[in-house]
This record gives structure tokens, C-alpha cells and sequence, in this order.
């Protein structure tokens, strides 16, 4: 009796584990209904067209699509992983997926790819490379990317007298900020009317800023500054993807980072402390902001806006005579306790395929990452009225660099949130960023 | 609001019976027992003593919650001695308390007084309760739009009147205080109620002979009111100082611990090292060491404050 109380527990230990990897059998996990998840609720209509399409196209499949906001997403997530009610299929950003891939919660899918003879070359350079892990094996098929631009208030271009021209060769340097620093200078207006470049000048009385402000930036700097920082032949990390030491103690990025929270200082752009609560895109509309640095998955927002005429110039031209712009991309991955192993598979090479990205890209939100799907959503952007190449020329003249892709990056975030809010508010000189390195680098030991 | 006041009342197992009428009569009424108290027992293990149990297991280990715990003795403990961001969310959430315990219990006891002498209508009465009827991230988005910076209603109010605008929820000057103070408006309408029922149970007639003697009203309140209230008020500290620790809804919905440090209170720090850092092994251990905080707070509370004893015996 003992003994085969002993045998259940240890058979129902390994059902218990194996339920997690494989489970049911290749019939079922091939049909039925699979569940998605996104956090971009201006990407939903396009995906669940894909979604219907691909349901008409494989009858036997149904995907049931949730959306959750970018802040309660991995969180969820991760519950889900541990609770077991994780989606089978889940857009998955750079930064994170090489801890879930660490701990095991990725299916890879090296094997598809090579059956389903799936075509790696004609997504947008390295970007299929991404979603290869450290253990040299692939978790993801990408979707889309985006890179950073400067959206611009026409209006008050023209009312300053700069022209559009002008906007496209802006270059930067960290001593003296270029002509970057001309330009936010005499787009800033004080309550006064005075111009920020003007005798007179009141700093603590800004009506307009030259520059937006999103925030300190912490890890990435993704659209605050590295399209700056990254000019002067910085980069974040050692190496990318899976650097093991971060540079943030390098004194040419601190002398960026002095400068950059010196334009707060300057009355040039909003202090870190007043841009606590509404967004910077709908401060801009609210004109308190001529030149805004976004990401491109925020074009729509910007020239949505009613009553504001909004144009978008490239990054500007570093110290070393190039622009620099963050490189993201994101992608489908499966969850390794999925068990419609199959049907999630199919899934996601759809989603991976022109038939999805085209659809996505006719929808003008995102870039897709399929070359061509790249083109035709410049093209329908471009049908909306609204001139993309200030995103896609980094692309086309490589002056892309990637998002760090390290371990511990949760951790990295949670560290360098801290520091680059204390730089950027001027509380701390950018030299204290050397701390900040330390303890870094420390969780890579 | 805490975890103490989610208690049932310790239900009383059902009266002994004054005749015992047999070994089977007995144990009749220890099974209907059981029955009344097996929902709250049961809830209470569950939710309270296994997850406690677990917790102090797991501060004893590194546990990312997707792989298995390791256990690694007191090395949280001994990191967590020295982190300067524990010590920061330790000083941070001393100040919130201060602030926020002395503000609502100071304004609570003014609307209780209120209350019990000028406003005898249940509608006014009914209506200082709302702050507390609403939901704790609703009253901490409402408070988060209409103090910011660019945009909120009462900077455009305080700019009208001639005053620069105040980062409330930005300047790490005003964050604790802001933090604290629209705590203070959604609770203290509850305080008062708590010390209200206080003061309904001092029996009129100390005040008729107070008011023989002569007294004024200011020595009736010190003298009389004060000490009779005392049981009830240091319940209500208790409660609310408890509460106050465990501050985190209105933090994690605006500043999420900023500006830099300034808001990273203990519960919010906690909630950032486990959930946001997976690290549960730490997170769990800061969270053993703010059990230990609480009860030592509470025990000093009733011991000094005589809660338990009451001067009207």
C-alpha cells in the first residue's frame, strides 16, 4: 500500500512536469483556440485583422486576442507563468526576453523555422538576429521596429524663422550642443516673449520649452538621449546582444549626459520635476513644447493632434559626422507551457509573414519587419500625409544602433531609473554616474 | 485599509453550554462551532498563516518565483543591512507616517467633535465618509490630474492667484507631503466615525457635572473628553499607523518611488524588488523585517498608551 501511494505521487510529480513541456498530443495542439496578448492598444485593429484572416485561412484555429497596458503587462505576465494562464503566443520586447529565456518560459523554434523554411533574410537587417539567445537558440520571429525622430511644432518653426531645411542638417556636439542647442534655444519663449538665445531671457518663466522632456531616461535613454549620446562613439554596453558590463561610467558619456541636464537648467527644456504626471506628446499639443524626440511608434499620436500642424526631422549629426538612432524591435514568442504547441507555431510564422505584416503596415501604426511590408507602410504613412523617411533613412544609412540586450535588466532598469532621474533634475553631477556603474556591473559577478 | 482590521472580531465559540447534558450534547455544539468559525478560520490560514509561513521561507532564500527557491541563509538579511535604498524607504515611509498620522488623527478628532455637537444630520455626517467610499487608486489618479504640473486645476487655481506653480507629485520637497495629505482627506473621514463612536459612549452626565463645577469647555475637552477617549483613540492609532506603513496604492499609481527616491516608501520598495526585479527572495525578506517593525509599533502603542483599560471603569 505504501509503496504504491509512493509511485502515484511520483507519477502525478512527473505528469505535474511534463504537463508544462509537452502534455497533449500533437492532434490537439495543432487546433482550438489560442490565446494572444499585446500591450499596444493602437496596434489591436491591425492584429486582429490577422487574427480573422488567419482563422479563415485555418479553420481549425481560433486566436482570442488581449490587450494589456505597457505598465501591468510583464507583471501579469510573469503571474501567468507562474498560475499557468499565460498566453501561448505574446509580443516580447528586447529587454526582457532573455530572462524569460534563461528561465526556461520560451519555446524555441529553431525546428519550424528550418521546416516551415521560414525566410530569415528578408526581414530589415539583424533583426531576426535579435531573437537568437545566448544558448544560441531562437525564441521569436520579429514583427516590427522603431527608431527615434524629432517632432517638430510647425508653427512655431515658422514663427521663430527656421525653416524645415534647417531642422534636417541640425548637428550636436556635448560641448557647446551644436546647432541643436541654436535651434531648441531660440524655439524657447518666456512668459515675456523673450526668445531663450535673447538678452533678457527669464528661465524660471517659460512659456515654451525648445525641447520636450519625457523623463530621465533610466537604462536605455531610448528617446531621450542616446540618440545623442550614441554620436559620440559610446555605446551602453560592451557588447550587443548579451554584454556583461555597462559604460556608464565612460567620461564622454557623462560630459553628454552634463550637457543634456544642462538645457533644463538653461530654461531650455522643462525641469525633471514638472513632467511628473501628463504625457510629454499631449504637452506638446499643448504647445509647451516645439521639438519633441519620440519614437516612431508614435507617429499617429503626434499628427492626430486636431489643430496643429506637426512635421518630423532626423535625429541630429553627431561629433563623429553621423546620426545615431536607437534600433527596437519587437516579436511573437510562444510559452513554453503552451499547449497548443503547434497551433501557436502557426500562429506566429503568420503573424511573422506578409500576409499579417502587410495588413499591419496598410494600417500605418508601426514599421513592419519584413523589408517589403517596411516599404508599404512608408508608403501608406506617407498616403495619411505624413513624411516617414526622418525614421526610415536610419535604416537605410545604418546609423541604427540596438537596444542593450544584457541579463539582469529589470534590475539594471531599477538602478539606473534612480541615477539618471538624480543627473537629469540636476540633483547629481553626470560624475555620479560612476556609483551607479559599479553597482551595475556588480550583478554581472 | 489594514490587515488587522480585516479580522472578524475573534468570534466568540458558541456560549458553553451552563448545563452540560452529556459528552454528545457537547461535542454537538463544538461541531456547530466549528461550522461559524471554519469560514473565517479557513480564510485566515490560508490568506494570513501560510502565506506569512512562506514568506519567512522564502526571505531565507534566493527565489526568482519562475525557477525553484535556493536557499541561502541570511545573505538577504546581511544585503539588505546594507542597502542604502532600504534605509532611504525606512527614513521615507517614517516621514509619510508622521505627517499623515498626525494630519488625520488631529482632523479626525475635529470632525468627530463636529459630528458629535454641531452636525447632528446623518446626510452631513453620511457624507464625510465618501473620500473613504472610493477607491484608493481613483482618489490617488483624481488627486494625480488635478495637482500636476502643466495641466492640474489647482496649479492653474495657485498660478491665478499670484503664486508659482508647485510640482506636487515632482519636487522631492512635495512628494511625501502630497502623498500624505491625500491619504489624510480619504481617511479621515473614517477616523472620525471610529472616534465619533468614542465619544457617543462617554455618558452624559460627567459633562453635567463638569459643567456644575464650572468648567470651560476647553478644560471639559482636556480633561474629560481626552481621557475617556483614550481606548478608542489608541485603537484608531493603532489601526491607522499600521495602515500607514503599508502606504503603497497611491505611490505605485503616481510617482512609482520618485522623483529619485523620494516616494520609494517600504511597501512600494518591496513590491519593486519582487515583482518588478523577480527578486522574491529579497522582496519577502524586507517584508519580515516590516512584520517585525508593525508588531513591535503595536505592542509599544498598547503598552504605553494603556490601550486596553479604560478610566470610566
Amino acid at each position: 500500500m505504501k509503496k504504491s501511494l509512493g509511485a502515484v505521487a511520483v507519477a502525478a510529480a512527473v505528469a505535474l512536469s511534463l504537463s508544462a513541456c509537452s502534455g497533449s498530443s500533437s492532434e490537439e495542439a495543432a487546433k482550438g483556440e489560442i490565446s494572444y496578448w499585446l500591450w499596444d492598444a493602437n496596434q489591436l485593429p491591425a492584429y486582429q485583422q490577422c487574427a480573422d484572416d488567419f482563422t479563415k485561412a485555418n479553420p481549425d484555429i481560433t486566436v482570442k486576442i488581449t490587450q494589456r497596458g505597457w505598465d501591468d503587462y510583464w507583471s501579469t505576465l510573469t503571474n501567468g507563468f507562474v498560475g499557468g494562464t499565460a498566453p501561448d503566443v505574446f509580443t516580447n520586447h528586447l529587454g526582457r526576453y532573455g530572462e524569460l529565456a534563461e528561465n526556461n518560459q520560451l519555446l524555441a523554434i529553431d525546428d519550424a523555422v528550418e521546416k516551415d523554411k521560414v525566410d530569415l533574410s528578408a526581414y530589415n537587417e539583424g533583426l531576426a538576429d535579435l531573437w537568437v539567445g545566448q544558448d544560441g537558440k531562437r525564441y521569436g520571429l520579429p514583427k516590427d521596429w522603431d527608431t527615434i525622430g524629432l517632432f517638430y511644432n510647425k508653427g512655431m518653426l515658422a514663427g521663430a524663422g527656421i525653416t524645415e531645411d534647417q531642422m534636417k542638417d541640425l548637428t550636436w556636439n556635448p560641448e557647446d550642443g551644436g546647432t541643436y542647442e541654436k535651434v531648441i534655444a531660440h524655439l524657447t519663449v518666456d512668459k515675456n516673449g523673450k526668445r531663450g538665445d535673447e538678452p533678457g531671457f527669464d528661465k524660471n518663466n517659460v512659456d515654451v520649452y525648445g525641447l520636450g522632456l519625457n523623463g530621465g531616461g533610466d537604462s536605455s535613454g531610448q528617446t531621450e538621449w542616446s540618440y545623442l549620446t550614441n554620436t559620440t562613439g559610446w555605446s551602453h554596453t560592451d557588447n550587443n546582444p548579451w554584454g556583461t558590463k555597462y559604460n556608464y561610467d565612460d567620461p564622454k558619456f557623462q560630459e553628454s549626459m552634463d550637457w543634456f541636464a544642462g538645457l533644463a537648467e538653461k530654461g531650455y527644456m522643462p525641469k525633471l520635476e514638472t513632467t511628473v504626471g501628463a504625457a510629454m506628446a499631449d504637452t506638446f499639443a499643448a504647445g509647451k513644447s516645439a521639438i519633441n524626440a519620440h519614437g516612431s511608434w508614435m507617429i499617429g499620436q503626434y499628427t492626430g493632434y486636431k489643430g496643429i500642424e506637426v512635421g518630423i526631422a532626423p535625429t541630429p549629426v553627431g561629433p563623429e559626422g553621423e546620426r545615431a538612432s536607437m534600433f527596437n524591435g519587437l516579436a511573437d514568442s510562444i510559452w513554453a507551457g503552451t499547449e497548443k504547441k503547434d497551433a501557436a507555431i502557426k500562429w506566429v510564422e503568420y503573424l511573422a509573414s506578409a500576409d499579417c505584416q502587410d495588413v499591419v503596415a496598410s494600417n500605418a501604426v508601426v514599421f513592419p519587419a519584413l523589408k517589403a511590408s517596411s516599404d508599404k507602410a512608408a508608403e501608406a504613412f506617407k498616403a495619411k500625409g505624413v513624411d516617414v523617411t526622418a525614421f526610415t533613412e536610419h535604416v537605410k544609412d545604418k546609423t541604427t544602433f540596438l537596444y542593450p540586450i544584457t541579463d539582469n535588466t529589470a534590475k539594471v532598469k531599477g538602478i539606473m531609473e534612480t541615477a539618471m532621474d538624480a543627473v537629469v533634475s540636476g540633483k547629481a553631477p553626470a560624475s555620479s554616474l560612476t556609483q551607479a556603474n559599479e553597482q551595475v556591473n556588480a550583478l554581472f559577478k | 485599509m489594514t490587515t488587522l482590521a480585516k479580522h472578524p472580531g475573534s468570534a466568540p465559540p458558541a456560549a458553553a453550554s451552563p448545563k452540560p447534558q452529556g459528552s454528545y450534547r457537547r461535542f454537538g455544539d463544538l461541531r456547530i462551532a466549528l461550522l461559524f468559525i471554519a469560514p473565517a478560520l479557513i480564510g485566515f490560514v490560508f490568506f494570513y498563516v501560510v502565506p506569512t509561513i512562506r514568506g519567512i521561507y522564502l526571505s531565507f532564500t534566493e527565489y526568482n518565483i519562475l525557477g525553484d527557491p535556493e536557499w541561502i541563509g541570511l545573505d538577504n538579511y546581511t544585503a539588505i543591512a546594507k542597502d542604502p535604498l532600504f534605509w532611504n524607504s525606512l527614513a521615507v515611509t517614517g516621514q509619510y507616517v508622521f505627517l499623515n498620522i498626525l494630519l488625520q488623527t488631529a482632523l479626525a478628532l475635529g470632525l468627530a467633535l463636529l459630528m458629535h455637537q454641531v452636525a447632528k444630520s446623518t446626510i452631513i455626517r453620511g457624507a464625510l465618509l465618501l473620500p473613504y467610499l472610493m477607491s484608493n487608486v481613483i482618489a490617488a489618479l483624481l488627486w494625480f490630474w488635478m495637482l500636476d504640473y502643466q495641466i492640474g486645476v489647482v496649479n492653474q487655481f495657485i498660478e491665478w492667484s499670484g503664486l508659482p506653480r508647485i510640482a506636487f507629485f515632482g519636487s522631492e520637497e512635495w512628494a511625501i507631503p502630497t502623498q500624505a495629505l491625500i491619504n489624510t482627506w480619504r481617511h479621515m473621514g473614517y477616523t472620525a466615525l471610529l472616534i465619533f463612536a468614542g465619544l457617543q459612549a462617554i455618558p452624559g452626565h460627567v459633562y453635567e457635572v463638569a459643567k456644575l463645577d464650572g468648567a470651560s469647555a476647553f478644560q471639559t475637552f482636556r480633561k474629560i473628553t481626552i481621557p475617556l477617549l483614550r481606548p478608542v483613540l489608541v485603537l484608531v492609532l493603532v489601526v491607522t499607523v499600521i495602515g500607514s506603513f503599508q502606504v503603497f496604492d497611491t505611490v505605485a499609481v503616481t510617482t512609482a518611488g520618485g522623483p529619485v527616491n523620494a516616494t520609494r516608501v517600504i511597501q512600494y520598495y518591496i513590491y519593486q524588488r519582487a515583482f518588478t526585479e523577480s527578486d522574491f527572495g529579497y522582496g519577502s525578506a524586507i517584508a519580515v523585517i516590516l512584520f517585525l517593525i508593525l508588531a513591535l509599533v503595536a505592542f509599544i502603542q498598547m503598552k504605553f498608551l494603556k490601550g486596553n483599560e479604560s478610566d470610566l471603569d
